[in-house]
Parts: structure tokens; sequence; C-alpha cells
């Protein structure tokens, strides 16, 4: 049944949206909670409604669907009233309830009842302990679609078109013929590799080329596990955010010199005045 | 009796009824007849679409705000999806062969450029698409720090995350030899050099990554070997788990 097509009763509704809202609650939730006020106020007003479609659900399916209804609505009844026979009580018992096990298989296959319709129905009971409880708040949440789908498919118009014009102005470059006997001058590795490159020209190639690699790699991996403070708020984090920042900057200013301030002979060069060597 | 034809919407009403339509577009789709701007079929149309059910039906509000995620993670995977298919089409004219005779794979980025139809232009969205992947997945790692995403339950998938930064660098290093010019041959002798640095396994390292001691015709056919099929199929098999992380972590981190 969809939401809006439940009767309610309107009185309540106002009343109670009214109190919530003076309450200072948020908008939504007291419409929320006034909803479910007024839809109890109307079945408890119209008892007679709230019958007419269960039994009428159970008259028209034929006496096969009986049992298993009758089996439904004897449930909750069965858990106030004394103990009944019958698995309906693993349904309705309490949480506490002790571990129960299934009893041993007895070997005996069930042969269908003659003139039994080909079909079967499942009726599951689970034993509360295998509920899984959730406990979260409901927050200010919105539908993705359209909200967060009409974003993204924004930002992907935007950068595709961004690229298909780049790509339609700007070639990607092509050099002569690898030769390994030739050697340009300067010769860089890709752009992301420039900052260690860099390095190279301060530390042992073992020590740029390997252990800092590796350090920012296994570094990187080990943040969250060494950063134990649980909050997310800026103002907690100063020598996380510190630390990260340099490291970030460190590494880009690395990359940026070894990408436009690097020449021939990878010596050091201003790119306004000796021209940039640097190739995407 | 004279027969009118059915105006223009009248066949368009007709062809939503039709079996066929219903079929491809389940309840919930915007395309089917009848969808309504209700909460139940905004839900259906995230839930009943292979690519949006990757979402969940509803997020955090905060989440919509652009300056929190800057959509760094979505365009970088973006970004992956049309360079795996810029690269399918160059690889219909692309052979990884450089024998000392000639180089078929330089003559064919030379053929790509000259005589394919659109060639020149997917090579190049290919070659600034994988630039701007691996700036797009720095970035993305920059805000996840900066946010504080990577905090407990998003321990394992920062960690994910960083196999992915390595991934993607080690696509776009592999493709970067492809072309067999002067460009890709030197700047892939000096990025695997500093390996040959690496203690106890310098040599091993060589032989197996470059398939001699220097980057020579073996190291191609390893390297396009690499970036088409081998990284490609390790990165989508960790990218699924970091978006299936997403979700079971309680879906995007936050507020500040």
């Amino acid at each position: 049944m969809a939401r809006d097509d439940t009767p309610l009763d309107q009185e309540v509704f106002d009343k109670v949206l009214k109190e919530q809202l003076d309450a200072g609650t948020d908008r939504r939730v007291a419409e929320g909670r006034a909803r479910s006020a007024a839809v109890r106020a109307y079945k408890a007003a119209h008892p007679e409604e709230e019958a007419a479609p269960a039994a009428a659900a159970a008259g028209g399916n034929g006496e096969a669907q009986a049992p298993a209804a009758a089996a439904a609505l004897a449930a909750p009844a069965a858990a106030g009233a004394a103990p009944a026979a019958g698995q309906a009580m693993v349904a309705a018992a309490p949480v506490s309830a002790p571990t129960r096990t299934a009893p041993l298989p007895t070997g005996n296959i069930p042969t269908p009842k003659k003139g039994a319709p080909d079909k079967h129905r499942l009726l599951a009971l689970v034993p509360p302990e295998g509920i899984q409880r959730v406990e979260r708040e409901q927050g200010d949440r919105v539908n993705v679609w359209p909200h967060l789908l009409i974003e993204e498919f924004v930002a992907m118009f935007v950068l595709s078109v961004g690229l298909v014009v780049f790509s339609t102005f700007v070639n990607a470059p092509l050099r002569e013929l690898a030769n390994a006997n030739l050697t340009p001058n300067p010769s860089k590795a890709p752009w992301y590799f420039l900052g260690l490159q860099e390095l190279l020209r301060y530390f042992h190639p073992m020590v740029a080329g390997i252990s800092i690699p590796t350090f920012i790699l296994v570094g990187l991996a080990a943040v969250p596990f060494v950063d134990r403070n649980p909050s997310t708020r800026p103002g907690d984090r100063k020598i996380a955010l510190t630390l990260f920042t340099t490291l970030f900057m460190f590494g880009a200013v690395l990359t940026i010199i070894g990408s436009f301030f690097r020449g021939p002979g990878y010596n050091w060069i201003w790119p306004w005045a000796q021209g940039v060597f640097f190739e995407l | 009796m004279k027969l009118k034809p059915p105006s223009p919407s009248e066949l368009g009403d007709r062809l939503r009824e039709s079996e066929v339509w219903k079929s491809i577009f389940r309840p919930g789709s915007i395309f089917r007849k009848g969808y309504k701007d209700t909460s139940r079929d905004r839900a259906l149309a995230t839930m009943n679409n292979v690519l949006y059910h990757l979402h969940p039906v509803k997020l955090k509000r905060h989440g919509l705000k652009l300056t929190y995620t800057f959509c760094l993670g979505g365009l970088s995977f973006f970004l992956f999806i049309l360079l795996t298919i810029t690269g399918i089409f160059l690889m219909f004219f692309y052979r990884p062969m450089a024998d000392i005779g000639g180089a078929q794979a330089y003559t064919d980025m030379q053929g790509i450029r000259t005589t394919v139809f659109f060639g020149d232009f997917v090579r190049n969205l290919h070659r600034w698409g994988a630039h701007l992947m691996v700036f797009s997945v720095t970035l993305h790692m920059a805000r996840v720090f900066y946010t504080g995403a990577y905090k407990p339950p998003r321990e394992f998938n920062w960690v994910v995350g960083v196999i992915l930064l390595f991934l993607t660098l080690g696509l776009s290093f592999t493709g970067y030899l492809l072309p067999w010019d002067q460009l890709a041959i030197w700047a892939v002798t000096v990025g695997t050099s500093l390996a040959g640095y690496s203690p106890f396994i310098a040599k091993q390292f060589n032989i197996v990554l470059l398939g001699g001691v220097v980057v020579g015709p073996e190291t191609l056919l390893r390297w396009y070997v690499l970036h088409v099929l081998a990284l490609p199929f390790v990165l989508v098999l960790f990218l699924s788990v970091h978006f299936w992380r997403i979700r079971k972590d309680g879906g995007i981190s936050g507020p500040l």
C-alpha cells in the first residue's frame, strides 16, 4: 500500500505536528511522528476497516492459504497466552531465550498428500538470536536519485567535455623511434616519478629509489593504524594535518622542481630563461 | 472507415506499454510508463539499475556537498572506464613488437596518428586521461585524508585505496613504454634504473620485469601484457572491494 493512501486522522496529525515543532524537533522527524500518531488514531477509531481486508485475503485465496494465515495470526496470541504447542513460539520468544538447537533429522521424507497442488510454500521461522539488530540514527538523508546521480552526471560531463576539447587541440607527444644508443639530454622519468628522480640528486640511489618509496607506500598504508585519534574535526587533528600537508607539499615541490627546473645534464635551470624540458 | 495514423505521442505510449520495453526497464526506471516522482519510485530507480545500485538508496545530505568529495573518487572511476574504452580501440591498431629489423610498435603508433580514423584523437584522450587519472587518484587520497575518512571502520578501505594508487601508477608507467619512441624508452630506463639498486634482488628484478638487463623488445611485450590485461584485472578486483567496502562501512564518511 502506498504511503499516501493510508487514511489518517487529520486533526491528530495537525495537533501532534504543532506540538513537535514547538518542542523544536526537526520538521521531517516531526512530520513522521505526527503521521504515525494520526494513523494510529485513525485505526483506533475505525477497527472494522482493519479487519475487513485481512478477512478478504484469507477467504479469497482458497483453503490452502488458510492454515498459514491462521498460524501467522496465532503467533502473537500464543506469546501472551499459555505455552502453545508448535514452533510458532520460536518467532515470538524474547531475545534472551536460551540457545535452541534444531531437532535431529528423522530420516523420514514426507510424501505429498494425494491431490495436493504441485507447489510449495516456505514459512521461515527465525529464532530471535538469529536476527541482527542494527541501531543507526536515521539522520538527514536524501535520495540518491535524483540528487547525487545528477551531480555525478554533471561532474562526468564537465570532465568529458574538458578532456575532449583538450585532446582535440593538444596532441600527445610521439618522438623519433627508440634508440638504445642515443640518450636524450635530459632524460626524465614520467612526471609522477620526477620527485623521486629529484631526490636522486641528494641521496644515494638506494635511499632515493628504494628506501623512500617503500617508506611512502608502507607509511601511507599504515596511516589509519598509526593515527588512532577518533575525531575527524580539523581542530582536533592539528598534528596529523600538519604532517600530511608538509609531506604532500614536499612531494609536490620536488615534482615541480624535477619537472620544470631541471634541464640538460639534469642541472638547475630557470624555465622562463632557458626553456622547459618537460614532456608528458 | 478511414484509418488515422497514430500520433507520435501515441506511438511513444504504445512503445512504453509494450512487453519488450517493460522487460528492459525494471519498475522504478524513469523510462518506464507510470514513473512517479515519489519516494518509492526514486528508491526503485536506484535499486533497479545495474549501474546505480552501487549506490545506496539514500545518502547523508552533506554527501551532496561538492566541496566534501569534489567527486574525485567517482571521476577517477570514470577516467578508468574512459581509458578502458579508448584503450580497447587502440589495441586494434597496435602490435607490441620491437625487433631489431624494424619496430612494428612504433610504425603502428605512426599509423594510429596518421591513417586510423580518429586514431590520433583517441590516443590523445587515452594519454591525457591517463595523466589526469594519476592526478585525480592522488587528489582523492588527499581528500580522504583531510576529511579523516580513513578512520574506523574505514581503515581497510584506505589500505585498498593505497594499493589502487600503486596500481594506477603501475598502469600509467607500463603504458608509457608502449609508443616505443625516445621519450618512452628513456623515461622507462630512468624509472626502472632505480629498481636496480634494490637490495638482494636487483638482478632478478630486472630480468623478471624487463626480460633482460636493459629495456628491450622483451620488455615491450611484458609491459604490454601487464598494461592491457594483468594490471587492469587486478585493479578491477581491488576496485570492487573498494566500492563494496564503502557501502559496508556505512556509506560516505563525515560530516566534519
